[in-house]
């Protein structure tokens, strides 16, 4: 039986296992208990700032931080990162501080707090900004390991995390596999390359499942860091397979789907099929439910590669 | 403190001089905010600040944030001054490549603690350096110079009310009350009734002076040095473009270069030429 949690999970026992570092500290704007902080609080009291209802002044307290060397982790919901977007850009990516900003609750998969909730931006927005560090990882391992490798890093990144629990994928995998940066092959097929992020890696997978019914056999990547991107890994699939969908829980300008676009219009010309949320807005449902309406659970991850590789 | 009235003003007088001429020099930039701050900063560099031009890094440093990043002509006059650039170094002020960018910025300038440019950030940055130094059980203090026009940002108001949640005595203000913004006068723009008794609203220790009276500053940096109980703000009431007539309280120059014939005006003005 796979194991099922979500991302979120990940953060908060990273920072807990980060907090032998005196210098990490944690910042919140009053959804620490949603965002998973709330451990790292309950155990370093002291270490933890926190904000109010307020993340503009959130992001600039932890690059003033940053400047005086401390780790700053500060998180919110994804959709409440973005108000603090020009923080974001000319506080801290701007000077290159060391502000680790994780938005949780991103994309549809949210469910039923609805639209104003479904952060559907987030990861092209960032993605925009120099210095700049992107991930999205698919479950609470990757999430564990690579919120710890970012305490590592000279500069400041956006992670977002899921609301809602996912399938485990990387419960037996070696440490070492999962880098910043570094995509990693799932699956391994001649066909088509699915090339996926966050809730809808294992969405990716099941495609894979169905399309090798059909006798199509799917390469299916986790590429959890959006920025920066792993151009070689997909020069190597694109070359192999001839054709590339890209899948997310996010809208399908500016995000992983855009990134592998532009990388492809410049090199190879691979065709591409682009699964995410198409230039709208969600409403109030299940996770699940939303996935369906969006058009973005395996089913049209299926339809979207035959599509591709009609196009070889 | 050490420092004489008569010292502060002659330093402030040949800050100004330089903030005329770097804006003249570049045909653009801010000189009526950089003339109101100048006496502002000048004493508090001189008599309170803990720095070490030659070491402008130094962890254990008091930060300065100037969040009013487009007055920088004032910071860059200064920082020459005291020793953290040279003098030829303003020849560089919004010249591509050059340490004085129009905006004050920690990425190129020496002795510049917070990359400013946007309003309403440097509160918030400052009380980051605040929190840090609480945490390293450390004495230095981070000092902010707002503009009034600046804390119309409704990001302001959050910093101000966490920095007084968080009980950081060790957070200064100086807030800049020349009562003119980029558009108009604030009367205009966005009135903002009473100053004073919305800091104090916020939890904050609040003093008024004269921004122009070097012993009422004197006595206002000497509030902000001894007020650690909770966050401490000093209301300077100046005049925008002071010490220069035509630009002294003009909307007009507080983001304008003075030409050929007001430029030699204003040399004169301050005593630069007889």
């Amino acid at each position: 039986m796979t194991r099922m949690a979500a991302t979120r999970d990940g953060y908060g026992q990273a920072l807990l296992e980060l907090a032998e570092n005196k210098r990490v500290v944690v910042l919140e704007a009053d959804l620490g208990k949603s965002t998973k902080s709330l451990h790292f609080r309950k155990e370093h009291p002291e270490r933890t700032i926190s904000c109010g209802i307020g993340e503009q002044n959130m992001l600039l307290v932890a690059a003033g931080m940053a400047s005086s060397g401390y780790i700053p982790f500060a998180s919110t919901f994804a959709i409440f990162t973005e108000r603090a977007f020009e923080q974001m850009r000319n506080g801290v990516a701007r000077p290159n501080l060391a502000v680790h900003l994780c938005g949780s609750h991103g994309g549809t998969h949210t469910g039923t707090d609805g639209s104003s909730a479904q952060s559907i931006e987030d990861l092209a927005i960032y993605r925009t900004l120099p210095n700049v560090t992107v991930l999205h990882p698919c479950d609470d391992v990757s999430t564990r390991l690579l919120t710890k490798q970012l305490a590592k890093s000279d500069k400041p990144s956006y992670m977002r995390t899921a609301r809602n629990k996912t399938p485990v994928l990387y419960d037996d995998v070696d440490e070492h596999t999962i880098q910043i940066g570094k995509g990693i092959e799932l699956r391994k097929g001649n066909d088509v390359a699915i090339i996926a992020c966050g809730v809808l890696v294992s969405e990716a997978l099941k495609a894979a499942d169905e399309l090798g019914k059909k006798g199509i056999q799917a390469t299916v990547i986790d590429m959890h860091t959006i920025k920066p991107l792993d151009t070689d890994l997909i020069d190597r699939v694109a070359a192999r397979c001839g054709t590339i969908v890209t899948a997310e829980d996010h809208s399908v300008i500016g995000g992983l789907g855009g990134a592998v676009a532009e990388h492809l219009s410049a090199s190879s010309g691979t065709p591409l099929e682009r699964v995410g949320v198409k230039d709208r807005f969600g409403e109030s449902g299940q996770a699940n439910e939303m996935l369906e309406l969006m058009e973005l659970s395996s089913p049209h991850i299926v339809k979207a590669a035959q599509r591709a590789i009609q196009r070889k | 403190m050490s420092v004489s009235v008569t010292d502060l003003e002659e330093l402030a007088r040949r800050c100004r001089i330089e903030i005329v001429k770097m804006v003249y020099r570049a045909q653009a930039g801010h000189p009526g905010g950089s003339l109101s701050e100048i006496d502002l900063m000048a004493a508090l560099y001189s008599a309170s600040l803990r720095t070490r031009p030659d070491e402008p890094d130094w962890d254990d440093r008091d930060r300065f944030i100037l969040s009013k990043g487009h007055a920088s002509p004032g910071m860059y006059a200064l920082l020459a001054e005291m020793g953290f650039i040279q003098h030829e170094d303003l020849h560089s002020y919004r010249v591509l490549g050059g340490i004085c960018q129009g905006h004050v910025d920690m990425k190129w300038c020496p002795g510049v603690d917070f990359s400013a440019g946007s309003l309403g950030m440097g509160l918030s940055f400052g009380m980051g350096c605040a929190l840090a130094a609480r945490l390293d059980g450390s004495k230095r203090r981070a000092f902010v110079m707002l503009g009034d026009g600046e804390i119309q940002e409704g990001s302001i108001w959050e910093a101000a009310m966490a920095a007084a949640h968080h009980e950081l005595g060790n957070l200064k203000v100086i807030l800049d009350r020349n009562r003119i913004q980029n558009d108009d006068f604030c009367q205009q723009q966005m009135r903002m009734f009473d100053i004073p008794a919305k800091w104090k609203a916020f939890g904050w220790n609040v003093k008024e002076i004269d921004g122009h009276n070097m012993e009422e500053i004197i006595e206002g940096i000497q509030f902000l040095d001894d007020s650690n109980e909770g966050p401490s703000i000093l209301i300077a009431h100046t005049v925008k473009g002071k010490g220069v007539s035509y630009m002294e309280d003009n909307p007009s120059f507080h983001g304008a270069a003075p030409n050929d014939e007001q430029y030699a005006l204003a040399m004169k003005e301050l005593g630069a030429i007889e």
